[in-house]
């Protein structure tokens, strides 16, 4: 049992950067054929990934390569203990803690752009706290437990009781995601206000740091789409690979679609969203239990 | 057995006579100093004797008092006494309102001791674990808190020259009201609860008063009234309970539970009165007005005790709200407040009142889960008792620090504070990780509260609890950001902490660490018992063996990470640079030079969002919903009794 413990939480963290990097990949060559341009190869996060590793790293401080490690640290605690089968809320709230670090970072730069992208930071948080602690609430309604390993034996897919919650959290990957029109932390287009937001102060290896915390996290969030489909038939499987590329496939496309909001209309929209759809789910739920 | 009695008598009884031994001394000395020390330290070693004592044994004990006339004629007297006195004041100072409330609170509770009317031969005091839990609140934390007044009162007085010396009369409320905390956790009869309730109420309203400032008066008289009014409430379940149920016990009460129906009404009415003690909506205004004070008085009145009595009376009668209206009511009232709270914390900037808001916010969390009246509800009702007593008592006391060190609470000045006072800042980031922050305690509990809001099916306590966990991270996480900012060129200011407060910050900052590597412990030891009391009934942990693990690393991994890399000398050898500013950095952080090739002036405030969550805009609307369901609550319960 212990065993088959670490060696999830092993493999999570030896493939995750691959995966993670991959999917990056992907998600710039979809972009560019979408905008009717050539894109990048698929490998290109990796080679920015080494090409920021090999260059000469330069700090305003001395902590802010403290919080930095302590974010990609976390980052990886947390995918860890979710792909071993931990507690989800457990999960949820080590998430928040990691970005806190992350966000700390920005802050002690004391950088007005750093800074103004730690605060939308914060605010992106707020907005999509409720409906991460949502989704493990949800799945415990579904089948019982907190604990994804026991998650991971249920007879029907979780998207049959719990689907208000399904797109509610697909609302706030778009955030997760760092995608617009809710990218407002880091801002990737071109022309934007905000430079790069959290990471205008980092350079070289921090950088990569962060680069490679976030290819945790997006397969940390790919998996929690993936829990909503997986039964403790094998097939499943195959149903939760097709989901999450067809909820990656629509990040993208969101990112695309939609031109950047205001941080009041954010925080408005995903409260409504989470309220409409994850709370009603909730609601009818309870009636029904 | 006798030999515990005793200490109790001691720990009820000795704080008033160093509230006496004080109030003597005038001037402060190094004797008045040492007093406070060496009588609060023997009230804290009395108050852990007998909570260790109570806590490994397990036993129970009641004690009932053989000579009950004198001790009867001693409470009239005093109750009388603290009618004439808020009398007096209400009318020195033109307010004449608190004179009715007082009234209305007390005579009619008079006439019924009086006429004999009152219930007797039933026990007075009850020392259970609850008790000793809460006595380790009161006795460790309160007591360092007085410790702390001791040597901030002398540096407040010389900043602020306005203010007449009174730190005496000061520093002897603290302990007055020490002594009515040990009282009313000790008692079990209600009469004496009241008793002291009352105590309470008057002292936190002299506290609040301290400066005399117009300010400070009407604050404290509004704290006075809407304490009062609770007091009122109380008044009514407790001859309620005397004259139509023949119970004169809190004990009794909750034994009777299955017996009678009619039960629910005096603990609607103590329900309510917890609600103004404990400062919900819409009696949070009083908790608000209370920051006037000097800094010690609000980390009393906001950890260790006034407060806390409101959810120490909610969790007593907790088993009796079980699946009741007053229950829902009552989860969401907290429910309300632990959400509305917390957004109006986003919206400020006066380090004082985000401590406030949080506060009550917190507080509404813990009315919340012991409104549900569930095993799993008091479990995480008791464990937010005793980690905000601990994380807010230290917060308060380092804002205090850091104001007398820069003249200033607001949290607009703290930018850079970790250049400028290291010592202060490290010891309030740990503050302010513990209050909200995976995995130190407050977290775990709220954790443990949102687990049981699921399983009793509270569908909207659920949501208020997510979504005021977000605005709780906003509101916590840029003043950690605010605190964290490093400013080049900029110096370390005087730390002129005297060594006396340093005594009580470091036990609290210790305390806050080692309590997350002991709350299994603690639940084991502390929290189940008084699930066994109260429900005769134990619950499986309510945060497991792995999880507890997991925690333990995360903790562990916290204080490793700074460890690790000085050790590993991480970033030493990178090239330092300015941070961008799209322009020239100046070199301080503070100016850029423009394209023009001027200097000019560069400021990073932190969001308010004060147009949205505004006080303003919220506060009067949250007064207004808020009432109306406590008027709800009191009209059909207490209306449909009669």
């Amino acid at each position: 049992m212990t065993v088959s413990i670490i060696i999830k939480a092993l493999l999570y963290v030896l493939l995750a950067p691959f995966v993670g990097g991959l999917l990056s990949g992907i998600d710039r060559v979809f972009s560019a054929r979408m905008q009717g341009r050539q894109g990048p190869p698929v490998f290109q996060p990796f080679y920015d990934v080494f090409k920021l590793m090999n260059k000469q790293t330069t700090v305003v401080n001395g902590i802010q390569v403290l919080f930095v490690t302590a974010y990609l640290i976390f980052t990886i605690f947390t995918g860890a203990l979710f792909f071993a089968g931990g507690d989800m809320l457990l999960v949820f709230f080590a998430l928040s803690m990691s970005e806190v670090m992350m966000v700390l970072a920005a802050f002690s730069t004391n950088g007005p752009y750093s800074i103004m992208g730690a605060q939308r930071e914060l605010l992106q948080m707020m907005c999509y706290e409720p409906m991460t602690l949502l989704v493990a609430i949800g799945f415990y309604y579904a089948n019982g437990s907190f604990m994804v390993n026991d998650l991971i034996h249920a007879s029907v897919p979780a998207i049959v009781q719990i689907p208000g919650f399904f797109i509610g959290f697909v609302f706030i990957l778009i955030i997760k995601l760092r995608k617009s029109p809710f990218d407002l932390s880091t801002s990737h287009h071109m022309h934007q206000e905000m430079v790069k937001g959290l990471t205008t102060d980092l350079s070289g290896g921090n950088l990569a740091r962060v680069e490679i915390a976030e290819w945790y996290d997006t397969v940390l969030m790919m998996g929690i789409v993936g829990m909503f489909f997986i039964t403790n038939n094998p097939i499943s499987i195959l149903w939760a690979v097709i989901a999450c590329s067809v909820v990656f496939f629509l990040e993208t496309l969101i990112d695309n679609l939609f031109p950047r909001v205001k941080y009041i209309t954010m925080l408005k929209v995903t409260w409504a969203v989470i309220l409409v759809f994850a709370g009603t789910n909730l609601l009818i739920l309870n009636v029904l239990k | 057995m006798a030999n515990i009695i005793n200490v109790v008598y001691f720990l009820i009884l000795f704080p008033f006579i160093m509230a006496i031994i004080i109030g003597l001394l005038k001037k402060a000395s190094p004797l008045r100093s040492a007093v406070i020390i060496i009588g609060g330290f023997t009230i804290m070693a009395a108050a852990i004797y007998v909570a260790v004592n109570v806590l490994l044994s397990g036993k129970i004990h009641i004690v009932y008092l053989e000579n009950i006339e004198l001790y009867n004629h001693i409470v009239v007297a005093l109750e009388v006494f603290l009618m004439v006195l808020v009398c007096f004041l209400s009318i020195k100072y033109k307010k004449f309102y608190a004179i009715i409330f007082s009234l209305v609170g007390t005579i009619p509770v008079l006439w019924m001791d009086l006429t004999g009317r009152a219930v007797e031969y039933s026990n007075h005091l009850r020392i259970d674990t609850f008790t000793a839990v809460m006595y380790l609140i009161v006795g460790v934390v309160g007591i360092l808190i007085c410790i702390y007044a001791s040597g901030y009162m002398k540096d407040y007085h010389h900043h602020h020259t306005d203010v007449q010396d009174r730190s005496n009369y000061f520093l002897a409320l603290m302990f007055v009201f020490l002594g009515a905390m040990f009282g009313l956790i000790s008692s079990d009869n209600l009469g004496f609860i009241y008793f002291f309730w009352e105590i309470t109420s008057v002292c936190s309203f002299l506290m609040i008063g301290y400066t005399r400032t117009q300010e400070a008066v009407d604050n404290s008289f509004r704290a006075l009234w809407m304490n009062l009014l609770g007091g009122c409430g109380f008044a009514a379940g407790l001859m309620y309970c005397n004259m139509n149920l023949e119970i004169a016990n809190l004990s009794d009460l909750t034994g009777i539970a299955a017996t009678s129906k009619f039960v629910i009404v005096p603990v609607t009415l103590f329900a309510f009165a917890a609600l103004t003690k404990s400062a919900q909506f819409p009696f949070s205004k009083w908790l608000l007005g209370a920051m006037v004070a000097p800094t010690p008085s609000s980390a009393l009145l906001h950890s260790a005790t006034m407060v806390k009595i409101g959810v120490y009376m909610l969790i007593r009668v907790s088993p009796l709200l079980y699946n009741t209206l007053t229950g829902i009511m009552i989860t969401v009232i907290g429910g309300f407040t632990f959400f509305a709270a917390s957004l109006l914390a986003i919206t400020v900037s006066d380090g004082k009142k985000v401590l406030a808001y949080s506060t009550i916010s917190n507080l509404g969390l813990i009315t919340a889960c012991a409104g549900t009246g569930t095993t799993e509800g008091v479990w995480a009702a008791v464990m937010l008792v005793l980690f905000h007593a601990v994380s807010k008592s230290l917060l308060f006391q380092t804002v205090g620090d850091i104001e007398n060190c820069m003249h200033s609470r607001d949290i607009e000045d703290m930018h850079g504070l970790i250049i400028k006072l290291p010592r202060l800042a490290f010891i309030m980031m740990i503050g302010i990780c513990g209050m909200f922050m995976a995995p130190f305690g407050m977290l775990v509990s709220k954790w443990a509260a949102l687990k049981a809001f699921v399983d009793s099916g509270s569908v909207w306590l659920v949501i208020f609890l997510v979504f005021g966990s977000g605005s709780t991270l906003f509101y916590w996480a840029k003043w950690l950001g605010k605190i964290c900012t490093v400013i080049h060129q900029s110096f370390e200011l005087e730390d002129i902490t005297p060594r006396s407060e340093m005594v009580s910050i470091f036990p609290l900052t210790s305390m806050i660490v080692i309590m997350c590597f002991a709350f299994p412990w603690m639940s084991s030891h502390m929290i189940q018992p008084i699930l066994d009391e109260a429900f005769n009934t134990n619950i499986p942990d309510v945060i497991g063996g792995s999880d507890v693990i997991i925690m333990m690393i995360m903790v562990a991994m916290i204080f490793m990470i700074p460890i690790g890399s000085r050790i590993l000398a991480i970033g030493k050898n990178s090239k330092m640079t300015m941070s961008y500013v799209a322009g020239v950095n100046a070199g301080d952080d503070r100016h850029y030079i423009d394209s023009f090739g001027k200097e000019r002036a560069l400021y990073m405030s932190n969001w308010y969002m004060d147009e949205i969550f505004g006080e303003k805009k919220l506060l009067l609307p949250c007064i207004i919903v808020s009432a109306v369901l406590v008027a709800v609550m009191l009209i059909i319960v207490v209306g449909g009794a009669f």
